[in-house]
C-alpha cells in the first residue's frame, strides 16, 4: 500500500527524536569529586542506556492504538490504508483498495491492504514499512491523513511481536519496472529494519503496493468493527473504490459516489504563532538560512521582511544574528516576540474539505433517513493552523428513535472511532443546544433522536490527544467552529422537524374533522327526512367548505 | 305536540342544508348568556336578553360542537314529534349512541341544550327536555288543581294537608290551575326556616302560602309561583339570608330571571316579589348584631361586583344603598339568627311588625 512516507525524509529528524528519547533519560553523573557518591553513581552509570524509540513504543503500545487485540485489528487496516490513500491522491490516481482479514486461528489473522497507488521505490520500502518515525508527512504543513510515520511500521511490529511473523510488501511503481516483494522485520533496539527477504516477483498491477501483516488480533461485529470503520471510510471518501473481504468469506464492494479527485491539499510553511519553543529551538538550528531575519521571513508563513525585522527588535537582537546561536541563547525572547506580534492569519485555501456535495453523498449511501444536509465551514484558524469543519446530518427513516444521536468523527478524511468522548468534535456536539433545534437532549449528555451526525476536521496539522489519533484536542477556536457548523445543522433539521410536524398535524386536523362532519349530515336528514344520496353530497360539500377555509 | 316547535326546528334544518348546498360556510348564533348582555327595565320587570350573539361558524375548532347541537336539534325534534319528554341526563345518555359526536359528560350536553334553547328563543321544556332538578316545596292555603298522570282524571291536592311534610312543584307547570284565599306568598331560602314555619301552622296564621326554594330558586319554582302569583294576583315576599349571596343571587333570580338563562327571563322570573328580609337595617332593628358573622373575602367580591355589573341593583337605589350599609357593617345575618331571641320569635314577633308594612319592603 503506502508510499506514505515517501522517499526524501529528512534523517536529521530522525536522529533528533532518538536524541529526545536520549535526553529523557537522568542526567549523565556528575564528575566523580567525593568517594562515597562516586561509588553510589558508578553503579547507577552501569544501569544508564539508550533507549529506542521502537523499545519505547513497543512499551507503551496504546499510544498507537494497539491496547487491545480487538482494536490492533483495526488499526492496523487504520494505518495501511491512510497510507494507501495518501499515496493514491498525492500521485492524482483515483483509489483502489482491497482489504483482506483472513482468519489463521482464534486470535490470529493476516491483514492485507492493497492499493493502486504509485507505489514505493525499492530503497525506501524497508524504511518505510520497518523503521519508526520514518516519513514524509510529519515536517510538512500539509493537510494528509499520515502525520507522523509511525503507523504502518507500528503495525508490522506489533505483528512481529505477536506473532513472529514478518510484514510482506509487494510493490511496483510503474509496468515498465519489475515488482519487489520484501520480508522485513524491525530491530527494536536499533530501530532499524531487518530485511529478511528481497526478491522480484511477477504482479499483475502496473503499480501499486500491498502489505501484509500477520497478527494477534480479534475480530467481532458492530460497534468499533472493521466494518464500520469501512462504511465511514467510503463516507468521508466518497471517491474511492473499496473492496473489503471479512473472515467470515463475505465480499462488501464499494463504488466511488463519485470520481472527481479531492482538491490537492497543499503545503505551507509553518505559522509563527503555532510553533512551539521546542520546534522554534528546533528550526532555529537546522535553518539554512544564516541571518535571524531572513529565517523568520523564509521558514515561516506570514512573515515579510519588514515583519520580521520588528520581531528582532521586539526580541532585542540583531537582525543579523546566526540562527543556530539564537537556539541557544535567546530563542526564549525570540518566542515571546513572535507571540507578542500581530501576524496576518496563515493562508487557508491549502486544505481539501469533503464538500457539502460529496459530504451528502457519502451520508446519503451510508444511511436510509428522511432528511439529509450537510454544511462545510469556512477555513479558521487554530493556534496558528489552519483547519475547517464540516458537519453532516442525517435524520429519520430507520435511524433508531429511542438512543442517542450516532456521532461519527473524521479527521483529514480519517474515521475516528475511539475515544469518543475525550475528543473537541464530541464536547461541540454536547455544548449545542440541540432543544432550540427541536431535539431531545438531556442535560450534559449527547442528543436523543434517529439522529445521525458526522463531522471531519481538516487541517494542516490536527492536534491529536495521542499518536494513535483517536481524539482531537480541545482547542476553543476548535470547539467554536464545530458548533457553528452544528448549529447550522440543526437550524435546518428543525426547519424539517417542524414542517413534518405542522403537516402531521393538518393531517390530524383532517381526521379530526371527517370524525364529525357526518353526523351534521345525520342530524340535518334525521329533521329534514332526505335520501342517503343527499346527505353523502352534503358530507362531501362540507369536506370541501372546510378545506377552503383552512387554506 | 308541539307543531310549534317542530316547525322552527325544520326551518332551521332547512336553512342550513341550503346553505351547504349553496357552498356557504355553515353558521349558526347564539345570544349570549351572562350578565353582560342583559338589561333591566322595571316596567318588563325582568332581565332582558340583549343583542349580543356569538356565531358558531363551522371551523375545524368548532366542528365537534357544531355537529352535536345539530344532532341535538335532531333529537329535539324527534322528541317533540313524538309528544315524549327527556331529561337532561336522558338526553346526554341519547348521545352515547352517535359515536364520535357523543358527549362525555353531562355538562357538555346542558351546554349545547342551553345554546339551542336561546337559539330559538325557547324554554327547553317546549324542545322537549326537562330538568331533573327539584322545584321546590309548597304548604299552606293553597290547592293546586292538576291531573292523573294515568288517567287524566282532575285532581284537587290540598297543600295544608301534608302534615309535617308538603307539596313538591312539578317541573311543568303549566297546565296547573290555583285555588287560594292566601293574602300572600312568603318565598323561604332555607328548608329549616320553612319547617319551623310549617311546624307551627304559621301559613294559617297569617294566612299565607309557604314556598320553601332551596337556595336559588330552580325554573320552575319560578314559574310556579310566577304563575300563581300572577293568576290569583297575590304579593309575593322573600324571606332570605342577609348576605349578599340571598340578596344578589336568590332574591335576584327569583326576582327578575338569570344572565345565564336571559333568554328565558320573561317566564321564569317573579317581577311582583318584594323583599321582606332580612336585610341589614333588621340587624340594628332587631338587635342581632350579636348573632352575625363577618362578610367573608366572597361575600364582599359578591357584593362588589353586583354594585358594579348587576343591572338590577345598579337600577334600584334602595337596593345599593342597602349593599352599602351590609358592606360598611361588614357582617351577614342568616333568617335564623331570630332563634337567639327564642325559637319562636321569627315568626311571633318578627314576621308580624315586617309585615306591618309590606310598602317599605325593598323592591
Amino acid at each position: 500500500m503506502p508510499p506514505k512516507k515517501k522517499a526524501p525524509a529528512k534523517k536529521s529528524s530522525v536522529t533528533h527524536v532518538t536524541k529526545q528519547a536520549k535526553d529523557s533519560k537522568p542526567p549523565v553523573p556528575p564528575e566523580k569529586s567525593r568517594p562515597e557518591s562516586a561509588t553510589e553513581a558508578d553503579r547507577m552509570a552501569t544501569k544508564q542506556r539508550e533507549i529506542s524509540v521502537s523499545e519505547f513504543f513497543l512499551k507503551n503500545r496504546h499510544l498507537l492504538g494497539f491496547d487491545n487485540a480487538k482494536k490492533a485489528l483495526l488499526t492496523t487496516i487504520k494505518e495501511a490504508v491512510d497510507n494507501s490513500l495518501d499515496a493514491c491522491e498525492e500521485a492524482k490516481i483515483l483509489p483502489e483498495i482491497l482489504i483482506e482479514v483472513k482468519q489463521l486461528q482464534e486470535d490470529r489473522f493476516v491483514v492485507v491492504v492493497e492499493d493502486n497507488g504509485p507505489g514505493v521505490v525499492r530503497e525506501q520500502i524497508p524504511k518505510i514499512f520497518g523503521k519508526l518515525l520514518y516519513g514524509s508527512k510529519f515536517h510538512s504543513m500539509k493537510q494528509s491523513r499520515g502525520q507522523q510515520g509511525i503507523g504502518i511500521s507500528a503495525a508490522g511490529m506489533y505483528g512481529q511481536l505477536t506473532t513472529g511473523v514478518s510484514t510482506k510488501i509487494t510493490s511496483r511503481i510503474s509496468a515498465k519496472k519489475p515488482a519487489h516483494y520484501f520480508e522485513i522485520q524491525i530491530d527494536t533496539a536499533r530501530n532499524v529494519p531487518t530485511i529478511l527477504k528481497d526478491e522480484i516477483v511477477d504482479w499483475k498491477k502496473p503499480h501499486g503496493t500491498r502489505v501484509a501483516i500477520e497478527l494477534e488480533a480479534k475480530y467481532q461485529k458492530g460497534r468499533h468493527s472493521v466494518e464500520d470503520y469501512v462504511r465511514q471510510t467510503i463516507l468521508a471518501n466518497p471517491h474511492v473504490t473499496l473492496t473489503y473481504l471479512s473472515p467470515l468469506n463475505e465480499k462488501e464492494e464499494y463504488k466511488p459516489a463519485s470520481k472527481q479527485l479531492p482538491k490537492a491539499p497543499r503545503e505551507i510553511k509553518p505559522h509563527p504563532h503555532g510553533v512551539e519553543l521546542g520546534i522554534l529551538m528546533k528550526m532555529l538550528k537546522s535553518s539554512t538560512s544564516r541571518k535571524v531575519k531572513a529565517f523568520l521571513s523564509r521558514d515561516f508563513a506570514r512573515v515579510s521582511s519588514r515583519v520580521a525585522g520588528a520581531i528582532c527588535k521586539a526580541a532585542e537582537i540583531s537582525e543579523n544574528s546566526w540562527p543556530k546561536a539564537i537556539a541557544h541563547a535567546e530563542a526564549d525572547k525570540l518566542y515571546r516576540a513572535i507571540n507578542a506580534t500581530k501576524l496576518m492569519k496563515p493562508p487557508t485555501d491549502c486544505l481539501s474539505p469533503i464538500g457539502e456535495d460529496a459530504l451528502l453523498n457519502g451520508i446519503k449511501k451510508n444511511v436510509e433517513a428522511t432528511f439529509y444536509t450537510a454544511v462545510t465551514r469556512p477555513p479558521s484558524v487554530y493556534r496558528g493552523n489552519p483547519f475547517q469543519i464540516e458537519v453532516a446530518l442525517a435524520y429519520g427513516g430507520k435511524l433508531p428513535v429511542d438512543e442517542l444521536v450516532d456521532l461519527i468523527r473524521f479527521a483529514n478524511r480519517v474515521p475516528l472511532l475511539y475515544q469518543q468522548s475525550a475528543c473537541a468534535l464530541t464536547k461541540s456536539v454536547l455544548q449545542t443546544a440541540w432543544r432550540n433545534y427541536a431535539v431531545e437532549q438531556s442535560k450534559g449528555a449527547l442528543p436523543s433522536g434517529p439522529i445521525l451526525v458526522a463531522i471531519h476536521m481538516a487541517s494542516v496539522w490536527v492536534p491529536f490527544t495521542s499518536e494513535s489519533k483517536e481524539a482531537v484536542a480541545s482547542y476553543p477556536e476548535i470547539i467554536h467552529e464545530t458548533r457553528l457548523g452544528l448549529q447550522e445543522c440543526g437550524r435546518r433539521l428543525e426547519a424539517f422537524i417542524r414542517k413534518g410536524r405542522r403537516e402531521a398535524e393538518a393531517l390530524r386536523k383532517k381526521d379530526y374533522i371527517k370524525s364529525y362532519l357526518p353526523h351534521i349530515g345525520i342530524g340535518l336528514r334525521e329533521i329534514l327526512r332526505f335520501k342517503d344520496k343527499d346527505e353523502k353530497k352534503i358530507l362531501d360539500l362540507l369536506t370541501d367548505i372546510l378545506e377552503r377555509s383552512r387554506e | 305536540m308541539d307543531t310549534k316547535t317542530e316547525k322552527i326546528i325544520h326551518d332551521e334544518a332547512r336553512n342550513l342544508h341550503e346553505e351547504i348546498l349553496k357552498k356557504h360556510v355553515p353558521s349558526l348564533d347564539f345570544p349570549i348568556r351572562s350578565l353582560d348582555n342583559v338589561t333591566y327595565d322595571k316596567k318588563k320587570g325582568y332581565f332582558e336578553i340583549g343583542d349580543k350573539v356569538k356565531e358558531r361558524t363551522l371551523s375545524y375548532n368548532t366542528v365537534k360542537t357544531f355537529a352535536q347541537t345539530i344532532r341535538m336539534m335532531a333529537l329535539s325534534y324527534e322528541i317533540v314529534k313524538k309528544n315524549d319528554i327527556a331529561t337532561k341526563r336522558e338526553a346526554y345518555y341519547v348521545s352515547k349512541n352517535w359515536g364520535e359526536a357523543r358527549f362525555s359528560e353531562q355538562p357538555e350536553s346542558d351546554t349545547v341544550m342551553d345554546d339551542i334553547e336561546a337559539h330559538f328563543r325557547l324554554n327547553r321544556e317546549k324542545l322537549g327536555f326537562i330538568p331533573e332538578e327539584k322545584g321546590g316545596d309548597v304548604a299552606g292555603k293553597l290547592v293546586v288543581i292538576d291531573k292523573d298522570p294515568a288517567t287524566g282524571k282532575q285532581l284537587q291536592i290540598d297543600c295544608t294537608k301534608f302534615g309535617s311534610g308538603a307539596y313538591s312543584i312539578p317541573n311543568a307547570c303549566e297546565e296547573l290551575k290555583f285555588e287560594t284565599s292566601a293574602r300572600f306568598i312568603l318565598a323561604i331560602e332555607t328548608a329549616g326556616a320553612f319547617q319551623r314555619l310549617v311546624k307551627h301552622n304559621y301559613y294559617n296564621l297569617a294566612n299565607c302560602i309557604l314556598i320553601s326554594l332551596g337556595g336559588v330558586p330552580t325554573r320552575a319554582c319560578r314559574r310556579f309561583i310566577r304563575r300563581l302569583a300572577d293568576d290569583k294576583k297575590i304579593p309575593v315576599y322573600a324571606f332570605v339570608d342577609g348576605d349578599p349571596y340571598g340578596i344578589t343571587n336568590i332574591y335576584r333570580t327569583l326576582k327578575v330571571g338569570s344572565g345565564n338563562n336571559a333568554h328565558l327571563n320573561r317566564f321564569f322570573c317573579v317581577p311582583q316579589a318584594s323583599f321582606l328580609g332580612v336585610t341589614p337595617q333588621d340587624i340594628i332593628d332587631f338587635k342581632l348584631k350579636d348573632a352575625t358573622h363577618p362578610l367573608q373575602e366572597v361575600d364582599i367580591k359578591r357584593a362588589k361586583d353586583a354594585l358594579k355589573n348587576d343591572p338590577f341593583i345598579k337600577y334600584h337605589k334602595p337596593w345599593r344603598d342597602a349593599i352599602e350599609q351590609m358592606l360598611q357593617m361588614g357582617v351577614r345575618v342568616e333568617q335564623q339568627a331570630f332563634a337567639k331571641h327564642g325559637l319562636n320569635y321569627v315568626f311571633e314577633k318578627y314576621l308580624p311588625a315586617k309585615l306591618k308594612n309590606p310598602a317599605k319592603f325593598l323592591p
